[in-house]
């Protein structure tokens, strides 16, 4: 997938985040979307024990007790707060979090989604992928319409181990949005020239749309 | 200063069998000169709780080398290759834990509170053999709270009465592990006069804190280096 395609996915996302929301951003393309935010200004939650991640810093500045949950040396936003490991979750597990953008192996039409595990592969990281599905208020996938192999990521039933009971609210690919309900999957915006049928193609569940779809 | 401790005292509060509590996230918040002493020790069949074996030869990572560990608990171990292989070998045991449930269970050792009930990973693989209950229709699911025989913590300041603040997110599980450990220890950075630390500022209190250990190391360039000639 090329940059230009992750740019337009985390653009796009940008556009859904409240002004002054609370927001955790996993790794990948989720971690793009603060360039894009225009004059939105939201707090960006680390699950280490801060709320309120700023940019990287200089190399001068840089303190490896001062990091990111990828690990690596972050600043601190003004207005920002420090707590410990059980408090960020309490955060997080306690719907505290007003929006979770990550990204998935699998989603279900239903929006249930995996992200944690691939069958097949030893199962020795989760992080806090199911704290995060199980809590945050409003969850956004950022991924990429199909799996490096052409498999698609959005699809009838997981055969990927779930996450868990919590399920997404949108799905954002470089291709299209898609609004996740107790019907099942609905298309609401394209954002290629890809034709609907084409679309039908390379999804692996079935959606339903409103003619004409959003571009 | 009666809470301070040499290094070398350390193998008197460590036995075989020990289920060890070990602050950090990543390499950050990570008591480097507990785990260097505690390599050097000839203990056996350790449990180590933490986040993560710390990386490749860093941090909790060298005790990979060791033969000093039975089994790991934490919810990320994949970024670390030896413990993968370890683990793949049959060499290590690995308990994989959501990483707000394991910072809960934790808590919750040290509150005196023997288990809770979290949406955390109902419906998963990680669910298997726990107790289910539905609350207002909801499923969650029934974790137990982890205590440790010791803590090994990390704070940069401690003053001589125990009490302990912390670095940016180095904070991490390190307040929680001070609470739920039998006998804890505290590598700090500096120690100063009861009464010089504000007191708005003590993130734990001395009434957790059994031990205090000098750290081995200085801090360059925002990195936790072995000072030349040190041991």
């Amino acid at each position: 997938m090329s940059q230009q395609e992750r740019i337009k996915i985390a653009k796009r996302i940008a556009k859904e985040l409240p002004d002054g929301a609370s927001i955790n951003l996993g790794v990948g393309i989720p971690t793009l979307i603060p360039d894009y935010l225009g004059d939105k200004k939201v707090d960006l939650h680390s699950e280490n024990g801060l709320l309120g991640m700023g940019p990287t810093p200089a190399e001068e500045d840089i303190n490896m007790d001062l990091i990111s949950a990828s690990k690596k040396p972050i600043t601190m936003d003004k207005g920002a707060s420090l707590f410990d490991s059980a408090d960020s979750f309490v955060m997080i597990r306690g719907g505290h979090i007003d929006v979770a953008v990550m990204g998935a192996l699998q989603i279900d039409q239903y929006g249930e989604i995996a992200n944690w595990a691939i069958p097949g592969k030893d199962i020795l990281g989760v992080g806090g992928a199911m704290d995060l599905v199980a809590g945050a208020k409003r969850i956004i996938i950022a991924s990429m319409h199909q799996a490096k192999d052409g498999t698609p990521k959005l699809v009838d039933k997981l055969n990927f181990p779930s996450s868990g009971n919590g399920r997404a609210d949108m799905l954002v690919t470089e291709h299209a949005v898609f609004k996740f309900t107790a019907n099942g999957a609905e298309l609401v915006e394209q954002l290629s020239d890809l034709s609907i049928e084409t679309l039908k193609e390379i999804t692996g569940a079935t959606f339903t749309y409103k003619d004409p779809v959003k571009k | 200063m009666d809470k301070l401790i040499k290094r070398s005292d350390l193998t008197k509060y460590i036995k075989d069998g020990d289920t060890l509590l070990v602050g950090g996230f990543g390499l950050s918040g990570t008591p480097f000169t507990l785990i260097d002493e505690l390599a050097a020790l000839d203990k056996k069949n350790l449990t180590v709780v933490s986040n993560n074996l710390g990386e490749k030869d860093k941090g909790l990572g060298i005790l990979l080398h060791t033969g000093c560990l039975k089994k790991a608990v934490g919810s990320y171990f994949t970024s670390n290759r030896d413990a993968v292989k370890a683990w793949s070998k049959g060499e290590l045991e690995i308990e994989l834990v959501p990483q707000g449930t394991l910072a809960e269970r934790i808590r919750c050792g040290g509150a005196g509170i023997a288990g809770f009930y979290t949406k955390t990973a109902a419906g998963t693989k990680l669910a298997e053999g726990k107790e289910e209950k539905v609350f207002d229709g909801e499923t969650y699911i029934l974790e137990r709270a982890i205590k440790g025989d010791v803590s090994l913590i990390k704070a940069l300041k401690a003053d001589t009465k125990g009490n302990l603040i912390y670095d940016h997110t180095g904070r991490n599980f390190n307040p929680a592990m001070a609470a739920a450990g039998e006998i804890v220890i505290a590598e700090v950075d500096e120690i100063v006069e009861a009464g010089e630390l504000d007191p708005f500022e003590i993130t734990t209190p001395h009434v957790y804190v059994d031990y205090l250990v000098m750290n081995n190391y200085v801090k360059i360039g925002g990195k936790y280096v072995v000072p030349t000639g040190a041991n």
